[in-house]
């Protein structure tokens, strides 16, 4: 495979799984500051890819390139560490601990074993605590177990959590699962503000949040492209009709 | 230097708790018990290594170990190696077959010492190997499963069989080993004759001091970033493994640990009570650990401590007077804790001193008292 | 080899192969009910070798009345079904009181069921006593048959094995071909899709779990022909049963049956050569071992997650 300029280069990627083919040579770019959205009806093998990107599941052939470097083979807190960030469908943060503590635990700083046990709370984490805590909404939480948060709260905390690590790649699985109208505002303003300087790549279900926040927009079915570009052109295109939008 | 001593002590309420907990041990058994039972609670006092190391594994990381009687049987066995090579001298074993063997092997008909026992003669290798051995059989157990992520229930069975086979092959191996019996008969530490009443509570002052430097560094590892890492993992693994940690590495580690403070206990059980045997090694002593830790509370280092003497006590006293009570009751402890207690002692403590300050019952304690001493005279 | 010619060695392997055979008989039924206790609710059931204890108490009960009532000829196919139902009733008793409050806490259960476990075998002691007590077998069960003058294959070996064979093949038809059995899958693949088809879902798992237990208790019928039982019976097979269960794993019904074979053969035909206890260490071993290289054990297939 050759070298690009794209942040993330996929070529050919396939798993299968017992012979069924989940994502069957799948080929996708994505460019610096480009926020890709990825839809697709249900079993489109769209969390997958996100699977497979992130190391969650090993590929069967096929290569993922990020910023030129093969993830293929890594294991997955190299990936992370590379500058991969990806969040869960169903919002996964530390219950037991309070919001300042899960973002703590986050910032990329003493992930060693023993760089864990001298890790020291200096005023660059809390004001990084503090700065990430204003962005996702969440500065008068910062005490609260994050048991006791909202939904919509939850999908934002674990946000915030992949922004300690400032990934040059963030990806999400369904952000606005569940969310209120007015929250989905909110997140399509923190999405587009934190698009600034990475590239993201979103699952989303909800066509009027795509519409909102999408530059390029890949159409997923069986496995395989259907439809790639623009949101205009996806809406137009006969076959992503057929078999999403019409339904 | 302060963030230090803070952690090491857990913040102000760990260190009152640390201090009581000192207090009793140091000062108020010593002089409440007779030497025979403090020897006793001495003995209590090696468990709660264990539990100790259950706290941090169990309560904090989610890692059920019910194979902890290894490497506490470790520990003890290297400890009991190396004092049982010392009362073997060729002049007190002289009627042996081969002198200056350790007895249990002559009986077995073994003419020389084996080559795994070599190390032993010399304490500071003893000291050594009493640390390393569990240590190292931990990251072997550890860097095997952990990185092919067996966890959960898998992880309970497997350190399991592991205590079932170590228990197995002691007994078994009685030339080598003392078979079911164990190693018996020590005398003396360095020519200090560790029998004598003084020696006794010599013992189990430094036993209290290793326990409290123990409880210390748990409770560094559970302040510091790597325990709420640990408490991050038993709740959701997946994410901080894509938070870029590497998950394992951190199990394999506090699987050492409390490999190592287990070990401590085991070297300190045979000291202080001058044997050890394979039934503190198998599957039964190994679980009864973790109840104790459970009836203390699984997330409290103290609490774990007060667990240990408690059931201990109470299963010495009662099988003294109901042996057959006492399987029932320790069954019953089982079913209760974990579907009525899930925080055990220091969980029920915690719900009920938020409703009820222990200082202003102190207070009215003593104004009564001097009131009532007063009308007295 | 060890001192013996090829033709000796032919006919140790095969005597202890068939002596392994009741032991295989004994653990495939106790890690038969394991597994699907295991697989339908991820719950370990440390008292599953005292669930086991229950049929063979039943079974020398049985067999006390019969000698009572000079139906030892007959008595013992009853037993087998007396130690199922009353295990399988215990079971879902304890269910009822005990597991159904545990089911997101899998470590907790484990830990609860061991209490279970100390508290029954007490129960045994006090009732039985101490000593191990054995069952009045019916002569067609005693004695042996010889294929050639070395070799003696034990009558009770081949009856258990047969028991064994049936339960294993019926408990198959149950979870596989019958309406009980469907609502068993689908509960064990999809709890929350299950209950919304209208599937009772903690019936299933209460009725999953006696089952199990049951299946523990035929385990102790078939146990009493091989040998005596005391009030620790169980818990001395309880580990071997689980090794059995995790190595084939855990849900698949073929590897259960391969590993509950290799593994009693392993430990009959070691025990022939070494001692008793190395041959038992070197077989757990060798399983520890081949665990951790493979986790998932031996028949598991890859699945989506």
């Amino acid at each position: 495979m050759s070298n690009t300029d794209f942040v993330l280069a996929i070529e050919d990627l396939t798993v299968s799984f017992d012979g069924f083919k989940a994502v069957d040579g799948l080929n996708m770019y994505i460019d610096h500051n480009e926020l890709h959205v990825v839809i697709g009806p249900n079993g489109a093998g769209k969390t997958t890819v996100l699977d497979l990107i992130c190391g969650k599941t090993k590929s069967s052939s096929g290569s993922i390139k990020f910023k030129n470097r093969e993830l293929t083979k890594m294991p997955e807190h190299q990936i992370v560490r590379a500058g991969v960030g990806r969040k869960f469908q169903t919002p996964s943060i530390y219950e037991n601990l309070t919001v300042y503590q899960n973002l703590e635990v986050s910032y990329p700083a003493g992930r060693s074993v023993w760089g864990s046990l001298t890790f020291k709370r200096t005023d660059e984490v809390i004001e990084r605590v503090n700065k990430i805590a204003a962005e996702v909404l969440l500065t008068d939480l910062l005490q609260t177990e994050a048991a006791l948060l909202s939904h919509g709260q939850k999908q934002w905390l674990e946000i915030g959590m992949l922004l300690m690590q400032d990934p040059e790649l963030l990806m999400l699985d369904e952000p606005v699962a569940g969310m209120s109208a007015k929250e989905r505002d909110q997140t399509a303003d923190l999405l587009k503000r934190i698009c600034q300087n990475r590239s993201m790549l979103v699952i989303e279900h909800d066509m009027e949040f795509v519409k909102q926040i999408a530059h390029k927009v890949t159409v997923l079915h069986q496995g395989k492209i259907l439809a790639a570009g623009t949101m205009d052109k996806i809406q137009a295109n006969e076959k992503v009709i057929e078999v999403y939008l019409g339904h | 230097m302060k963030a230090l001593s803070e952690k090491l002590l857990g913040g102000k309420q760990g260190a009152i708790a640390l201090a009581i907990l000192a207090m009793v041990l140091f000062v108020i058994f010593p002089l409440w018990l007779d030497s025979f039972r403090l020897s006793m609670l001495g003995k209590y006092v090696t468990y709660a290594f264990v539990s100790v190391s259950l706290v941090l594994l169990w309560g904090n990381g989610g890692i059920l170990s019910l194979g902890q009687g290894i490497f506490f049987g470790l520990g003890g066995y290297c400890m009991a190696m190396f004092l049982k090579l010392e009362a073997s001298d060729p002049v007190s074993t002289k009627i042996q077959t081969t002198p200056g063997i350790p007895d249990f092997m002559d009986w077995n008909q073994i003419t020389a010492l084996p080559w795994f026992w070599e190390p032993f003669k010399s304490l500071p290798l003893t000291l050594i190997l009493i640390l390393l051995i569990p240590t190292l059989l931990a990251f072997i157990i550890g860097f095997a499963m952990f990185k092919r992520r067996v966890g959960g229930v898998y992880f309970s069975i497997i350190t399991q069989a592991i205590a079932l086979i170590l228990s197995i092959l002691i007994v078994g191996q009685q030339g080598y080993t003392g078979g079911v019996n164990g190693i018996t008969d020590l005398k003396t530490l360095l020519g200090w004759d560790i029998r004598t009443e003084t020696a006794k509570y010599v013992l189990y002052y430094v036993n209290v001091c290793l326990l409290i430097l123990s409880i210390m560094l748990a409770r560094y590892i559970i302040t510091s970033k790597f325990g709420m890492l640990l408490l991050a993992m038993r709740d959701k693994e997946e994410r901080v493994r894509f938070s870029g940690y590497d998950v394992s590495d951190y199990k394999i580690f506090v699987f050492c640990v409390a490999a190592m403070i287990s070990a401590i206990g085991g070297a300190m059980f045979t000291l202080q009570v001058g044997f050890m045997s394979p039934s503190f090694v198998g599957i039964v002593p190994s679980i009864e650990m973790v109840i104790c830790a459970a009836v203390g509370g699984r997330m409290s280092l103290i609490g774990a401590v007060y667990g240990t003497l408690l059931v201990n006590f109470g299963k010495t006293m009662f099988s003294e007077t109901y042996p057959e009570l006492w399987l029932f009751l320790m069954g019953g402890l089982f079913i209760a804790v974990v579907m009525f207690f899930p925080d055990g002692l220091a969980g029920v403590y915690d719900k009920y001193s938020k409703n009820f300050k222990l200082g202003e019952l102190l207070a009215k304690f003593n104004k009564n008292t001097v009131k009532r001493i007063g009308d007295m005279l | 080899m060890f001192g013996y010619t090829m033709d000796e060695i032919g006919n140790i392997v095969v005597m202890q192969g068939f002596s392994g055979l009741s032991l295989f008989s004994v653990l495939l039924l106790m890690a038969l009910g394991l597994a699907i206790i295991f697989g339908q609710m991820g719950v370990i059931n440390m008292a599953h070798g005292e669930f086991m204890a229950v049929g063979a108490y039943t079974t020398v009960l049985m067999s006390k009345l019969a000698v009572k009532y000079d139906l030892v000829h007959t008595y013992f196919v009853f037993a087998i079904i007396a130690a199922f139902i009353f295990a399988f009733v215990i079971g879902y008793l304890i269910e009822f009181l005990m597991i159904r409050h545990l089911y997101h806490r899998p470590l907790d259960t484990l830990l609860a069921t061991w209490g279970l476990s100390l508290v029954m075998q007490q129960i045994f002691r006090s009732t039985f006593g101490a000593k191990e007590v054995s069952a009045e077998l019916p002569e067609w069960l005693l004695g042996s048959f010889q294929p050639t003058p070395d070799i003696d294959i034990p009558i009770n070996g081949v009856f258990v094995m047969g028991l064994a064979i049936i339960v294993t093949a019926s408990v198959y038809l149950y979870i596989y071909r019958s309406r009980g059995g469907l609502r068993i899958r689908a509960t064990m693949q999809n709890r929350t899709m299950a209950s919304a088809v209208g599937i009772n879902t903690k019936k299933v798992d209460r009725m999953t779990f006696a089952l199990g237990c049951g299946i523990a208790g035929v385990a102790g019928a078939s146990f009493t022909t091989i040998a005596s039982t005391g009030p620790t019976t169980g818990s001395l097979y309880i580990v071997d049963s689980f090794m059995v269960v995790v190595f084939g794993g855990a849900t698949s019904l073929i590897g259960t049956i391969a590993s509950a074979f290799s593994i009693a053969q392993a430990q009959s035909i070691l025990q022939f050569f070494m001692s008793s206890s190395m041959g038992k260490v070197s077989t757990l071993l060798v399983i520890v071992m081949i665990l951790m290289m493979r986790p998932e054990g031996l028949f598991a297939s890859k699945l989506r997650k």
